[in-house]
């Protein structure tokens, strides 16, 4: 056991599954030699050789779909794209090919890929280095997609992935890189280091595809928030001194209905909060969802908390993210209703 | 200072619309047997003229000539020939099943039916292709039951892919066949990682990738390209130049010059152009690449040169678009009939062996198409379960998707 940042955790997740198998293969641009921009996949290349972890050209369509043949051949590709604002190059590999591949061959043909994607905002990224597209990716039938919020997960989460016989996409929310930042942005980041669940196992094991964890109990309103998020809700919850319960989603496709179900019905009040775009953002879904199955036990309308509809700006980002003032006036607003 | 000019755009045409007088004068022809054939492995830049030209073994009298004839026994000819008319006696049977309402749609392989039949048979067992939608001859030539075939076209009760695909989007692993996508050339970037894949598990199995004329113009073309160029993948490339993208000519994709094998050249990768109705110099070519693919040389491009006789599609008119003498007028003339002549000047066939031969065949396919319609077409008899929407979308099923079948009472 020992304490590692997500980065690390992340690089952990793959050092193991690459040991275990050696059919898992890493690539993409920059990942070899140098070990990621984010050095996610720093090591792995000295460690396993350079045909099993190496460099790509910048071509994401080219990553993704040689990965789909790689599977189809039998091997475990584990991709990274740089920026999942890069991904869009591969979105027909991902969703035409890699969703597809096992329905339309009946299982003659399966897609075993898992891609890794830096998420988010929060690190002045500006438009092009700080978007979720999560959404895009939950709308495919025959993806998986899930957002870590802390190294222990992100670790059990990817070994999880890599072993999953269906592809994955995998977004790592970069503001979270290095500590559970929690919306303040005048706070300095709390390092994993200093953090519960920055210990992480040093060997094999997963957390499950499609289960939510419960990161604070509560009674009287139930946040729902995935990645950053779940830190800007659990720091909201704080500040404003209400009894929430903030669920941390994990997995958002395939998604733990249940939890929501059972946390809602107990507390009768939702607020959903993401950092994307808030217009057919995956909060739609959850709301949707939440007012499906618990409508009788509503008692406030369900409120969202998301990114504002337009383009990630770059000099007010600090604006633009949801932090603990905004979710707090949501909170207001349901225990107000 | 130069005079600024007005400037104007340039939309390629093709030499003639319908009404038009077919004219071919544009395609240069290498006389059959001109065309060297270098060692496998030659270095790219030593062989650039072969993505110019084009590599012909038969001549007009039937004779194999040149030093890329001879790879292949009377008995592999004969085969190639029987393959050929079987692929096109089911065209035409399937063509007609689609026409009096039994399946949606077809697509037919008239007049290029020696590209994929005599490419399998350059191919080992467990090599993997990654076709697009007119290489049914893979599967034909590597005796895939053309029942399940049928059965896959009438998405009947028996189709092996339980009704979700197109019809003629075959699957087959065990044949060496991916399952087809709709959408262009995705397939080609696919072909080069299951080959990467091969070689960084030391294997000895290569793959194929296929592409159309027009898909070329697709950004996984150029990324399957740079990926293969890079890693020196032990993948071939086959470019089917049939002259046509649904209504749009070849030009649109190329522009008026260079060749589509040319494309492969500034990547470094060999390319070679073969006249794509001629039965002998595709295998003889494909042979050539295998073997170079095998050897840990690399990837080869090949264009294969030939003329879509048929529609696009059944959903396809091409007297809209182009004259209806145009493919009579094509000067590589028909496949199925060249390798007849040849073997008929060889002596070891005859007109009469001919027609007894696609009277058989006719036979074969009608009794094929009997056996796949009593498990029912698209719109009568068998079908598959509407359970059977919901499952394989994922190895097992998650609970939204299961509450969903519930819902639907399946």
């Amino acid at each position: 056991m020992a304490r590692m940042t997500m980065i690390e955790a992340v690089r952990s997740a793959m050092d193991v599954s690459m040991a275990k198998d050696d059919n898992v293969v890493v690539f993409g641009e920059d990942v070899g030699y140098f070990g990621g921009v984010f050095r996610c996949t720093q090591g792995l290349q000295a460690k396993y050789g350079r045909t099993r972890c190496f460099d790509t050209p910048i071509s994401e369509s080219g990553i993704v779909g040689t990965a789909i043949g790689m599977a189809a051949y039998g091997l475990k590709p584990c991709v990274e794209i740089q920026f999942a604002d890069y991904m869009y190059p591969a979105y027909d590999q991902l969703t035409q090919e890699a969703a597809r591949i096992r329905y339309r061959s009946n299982g003659d043909f399966t897609c075993p890929i898992v891609v890794r994607m830096p998420t988010g905002g929060g690190i002045f990224g500006g438009q092009t280095h700080s978007q979720s597209p999560e959404a895009l990716f939950t709308h495919v039938c025959g993806l998986k997609v899930i957002v870590p919020s802390n190294p222990y997960d992100a670790k059990g989460l990817l070994i999880a992935a890599i072993e999953d016989p269906d592809p994955v996409m995998y977004l790592e929310p970069k503001r979270l890189y290095n500590g559970p930042f929690d919306g303040h942005h005048e706070r300095p980041v709390t390092p994993w280091s200093k953090h519960d669940l920055g210990e992480v196992p040093d060997g094999h094991y997963t957390i499950p595809i499609g289960k939510a964890e419960v990161r604070r109990e509560g009674s009287a309103v139930t946040v729902i928030a995935y990645g950053t998020m779940v830190h800007v809700a659990l720091a909201a919850a704080e500040d404003a001194g209400i009894d929430a319960e903030v669920i941390d989603l994990r997995s958002l496709l395939p998604l733990d209905l249940d939890t929501i179900v059972k946390s809602v019905t107990k507390t009768g009040r939702c607020v959903v909060v993401h950092e994307a775009t808030l217009t057919s953002g995956f909060g739609a879904e959850v709301v949707s969802l939440v007012q499906e199955h618990c409508f009788y036990h509503l008692e406030a309308p369900v409120v969202r908390v998301a990114g504002w509809d337009t383009p990630y700006p770059h000099a007010q980002e600090w604006d633009y993210f949801p932090g603990p003032g905004r979710v707090g006036r949501a909170l207001a607003e349901v225990m107000e209703a | 200072m130069v005079d600024s000019a007005h400037l104007s755009l340039h939309v390629p045409e093709p030499a003639v619309r319908p009404g038009g007088q077919p004219d071919f004068s544009n395609v240069k022809i290498a006389k059959a047997g001109s065309v060297p054939r270098p060692e496998v492995d030659v270095a790219s830049e030593d062989i650039r003229d072969l993505a110019y030209s084009i590599i012909r073994v038969l001549n007009r009298d039937g004779e194999a000539v040149g030093p890329w004839a001879g790879s292949l026994s009377d008995e592999e000819l004969l085969t190639g020939l029987r393959n050929m008319m079987k692929l096109r006696a089911f065209d035409a049977r399937m063509l007609m099943a689609q026409r009096q309402g039994k399946t949606s749609f077809y697509m037919q392989h008239l007049g290029e039916e020696a590209v994929s039949c005599a490419f399998r048979k350059a191919l080992n067992k467990g090599d993997m292709n990654f076709p697009t939608y007119r290489q049914a001859g893979l599967l034909i030539a590597d005796d895939y039951p053309m029942v399940e075939m049928m059965n896959q076209i009438y998405s009947n009760e028996s189709d092996p892919l339980h009704g979700r695909q197109l019809p003629i989007m075959y699957s087959s692993k065990e044949h060496g066949f991916f399952t087809i996508s709709g959408n262009l050339a995705t397939q080609y970037v696919q072909a080069v990682g299951w080959a990467m894949a091969s070689a960084i598990k030391n294997d000895s199995r290569i793959a194929a990738a296929w592409i159309g004329d027009g898909s070329t113009a697709e950004s996984d073309f150029h990324s399957a390209l740079v990926f293969a160029s890079t890693y020196k993948a032990p993948v071939i490339l086959n470019i089917v130049n049939n002259q046509w993208a649904i209504s749009t000519f070849q030009g649109i994709a190329r522009g008026g010059s260079g060749t589509f094998a040319a494309r492969g050249l500034g990547f470094g990768i060999p390319a070679l152009r073969v006249d794509g109705n001629d039965y002998l110099a595709v295998h003889a070519v494909a042979r050539w690449a295998a073997e170079r693919a095998r050897r840990n040389l690399g990837p080869t491009l090949i264009e294969h040169v030939t003329y879509r006789v048929g529609a696009h599609s059944t959903s396809d008119d091409p007297s809209a678009y182009r004259p209806k003498t145009e493919s009579e007028a094509w000067p590589l003339g028909d496949p199925v009939l060249r390798l007849k002549k040849h073997l008929i000047v060889k002596g070891v066939w005859s007109e009469e062996r001919h027609v007894q031969a696609e009277a058989e065949i006719m036979d074969e396919v009608i009794e094929a198409q009997r056996q796949a319609e009593a498990h029912g077409t698209l719109h009568a008899g068998g079908r598959p379960s509407v359970r059977d929407i919901f499952e394989g979308v994922y190895a097992e099923m998650p609970a939204h998707i299961r509450r969903q079948r519930q819902k639907a009472g399946y």
